[in-house]
């Protein structure tokens, strides 16, 4: 079976360093600045926007109706497209435009790696991996998107990086001390989790974590996270699940 | 067409470079035409192991940079006359290994021998992945201990994706070599259980070689342990390790646990390769 390197272009935008992906937007005035800096982004990761649900997030953005379309215009140009926007007044949001989001949670110090992370997903993921098209948008109000699911049938070996935003990871097998799965839903790992598990990695509170056997180095859902150090002892070595309540990760002993 | 072997770990100090040359050895000792290449340009030790170290004219690099023929630069063992070492350079640096270069020294080895044994440095860097690009089996050596057994890992991570058998779609076969167990510290507990070392990598064993003192007397003598002492409990290992390398199917005896547990053995060999 082969490994292919990059399952989709995954420069990313990184939350807070390496652990967090996200795909929200939060433009600021004046806007044509706003442009002209996420113009040296794209330059900077080609292709990243492209057919990746993208979040508009206006909260606090002192803009009008007008002002808004011709941003979502202004995006479009650039091939992102917008798959909804948050924290805008209804009013804001006319017809033809993107449906209002929520249950987003904002984000913050967004950053862009340089370089693009190394990617290794196996083949048998891949092929999963691959959606059959951009998340679907109902103009409701309410957004759906098609669920996608990976699932890596072998070891996630040490400095492997599977990220995968579009839905549920599970893994068939352990994953490394120094390797890392990042899921924009839930993470199961049919093994011995010795690395980093980050859930619900572009915003999911529901998300959760699911391992045969615990002795994580990093857990995370929603971007609220928890280090090997603060997890209580008589998890370690036990089949668990993980969810998160508020801001506080949650843990029990599957029996 | 011969075989392509790389002995690698991530971790220095391991006992790679000893494995090479033991199981290089061992081969050769079966007949079969045995090369081994030492890609630690910079720091070569494969000709002080194998006691070439003063029969050195040409290296791999010379090889590579068209200074000198393949024939030139490879060096019979004085012992086993099936055992050849193509050196590395002490004094030119990794640069001078390019992909091309080493591609094209490997497809010319493979026609001359049955097996190519390329003794790896240290490392994920250029040398590492030059030495596992063109194998067509990987011999991962690792001690019992954390650190080790972590480096591995990242290395089967890269010989599942950087190697050329791995971009071609097929899968790389791995085989793991625990060496340098220690059967005291075994007992206190200071090590990984053999157990929990294959449960983390998940790959086969081939076999496990016993920390002793013998490895130590056969490289100050300048000889694979497999010449040195034939007899001695790290040549026995190698020398089975070798046996299961040509494609015998034999029980791992695990130091200190002389019936080794049904349990543990029934586990090695039901182990998947991953
Ligand atoms: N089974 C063993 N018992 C005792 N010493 C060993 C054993 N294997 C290797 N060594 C010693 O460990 C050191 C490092 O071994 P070497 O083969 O050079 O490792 P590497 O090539 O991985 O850096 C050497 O001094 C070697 O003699
Ligand atoms: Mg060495």
């Amino acid at each position: 079976m082969k490994m292919v390197t990059v399952l989709t272009d995954a420069r990313s935008i990184r939350i807070k360093g390496r652990s967090f992906l996200a795909v929200v937007l939060s433009p600021d005035l004046p806007l044509d600045h706003w442009l002209t800096r996420l113009d040296d982004l794209a330059a900077r990761s080609a292709g990243f926007f492209f057919g990746r649900p993208v979040v508009l997030d206006v909260t606090d953005l002192p803009i009008n109706r007008d002002e808004l379309k011709g941003l979502v215009t202004a995006l479009a140009e650039r091939n992102v497209s917008i798959m909804g926007i948050e924290g805008a007044r209804p009013s804001l949001i006319g017809p033809g435009m993107p449906p209002a989001l929520k249950g987003g949670r904002p984000a913050s110090d967004v950053e862009v790696a340089n370089a693009a992370p190394s990617i290794e997903v196996r083949s048998a993921a891949a092929e999963t991996a691959e959606p059959e098209e951009p998340a679907m948008v109902e103009v409701s109000g309410e957004v759906r998107s098609t669920p996608q699911s990976l699932i890596i049938r072998e070891p996630v070996r040490s400095g492997q990086s599977v990220i995968f935003t579009e839905g549920d990871v599970t893994v068939i097998g352990s994953v490394a001390s120094g390797a890392e799965i990042i899921a924009g839903g839930s993470v199961h790992i049919y093994g011995t989790l010795r690395g980093r598990a980050m859930a619900g990695a572009i915003g999911n509170a529901s998300a959760q974590i699911f391992c045969r056997k615990l002795e994580a180095e990093l857990l995370a859902i929603d971007g609220v996270y928890k280090m090997a150090d603060d997890m209580a002892p008589g998890l370690r070595g036990q089949a668990v699940q993980l969810w998160l309540d508020g801001d506080a990760i949650m843990a029990e002993k599957l029996s | 067409m011969g075989k392509v072997i790389v002995v690698t770990s991530g971790k220095g100090g391991v006992g790679k470079t000893t494995s090479t040359a033991a199981l290089g050895a061992a081969l050769a000792q079966r007949g079969e035409r045995v090369a081994v290449v030492d890609f630690d340009v910079g720091l070569r030790n494969l000709d002080l192991v194998m006691g070439a170290e003063r029969r050195v004219v040409y290296d791999l690099v010379n090889v590579i940079q068209g200074d000198a023929k393949l024939p030139q630069a490879l060096i019979r063992d004085k012992r086993v006359e099936t055992l050849f070492l193509l050196p590395a350079s002490q004094t030119r640096d990794k640069d001078n290994l390019t992909p091309e270069g080493v591609e094209r020294v490997i497809g010319e080895l493979k026609e001359h021998f049955d097996w190519i044994i390329c003794d790896s440095p240290a490392g994920i860097e250029r040398g590492a992945t030059l030495a596992m690009r063109h194998a067509d089996v990987a011999v991962v050596v690792t001690n019992p201990e954390v650190s080790s057994v972590r480096d591995s890992d990242r290395i089967i991570g890269l010989l599942d994706s950087k190697t050329v058998k791995a971009e071609s779609g097929e899968r790389m076969e791995k085989h793991l070599l625990l060496t340098r167990f220690d059967q005291a510290r075994a007992e206190r507990g200071d090590m990984l259980k053999v157990e929990d070392v294959l449960e983390i990598l998940s790959i086969p064993l081939l076999g496990i070689i016993p920390e002793s003192m013998d490895v130590l007397r056969a490289s100050n003598l300048g000889a694979p342990v497999t010449v040195a002492d034939s007899r001695s409990a790290p040549a026995m290992a190698y020398f089975e390790a070798a046996r299961r390398l040509a494609g015998e199917t034999l029980p791992v005896t695990v130091p200190g646990e002389k019936r080794a547990s049904g349990g543990l053995l029934s586990k090695i060999f039901s182990r998947r390769a991953a």
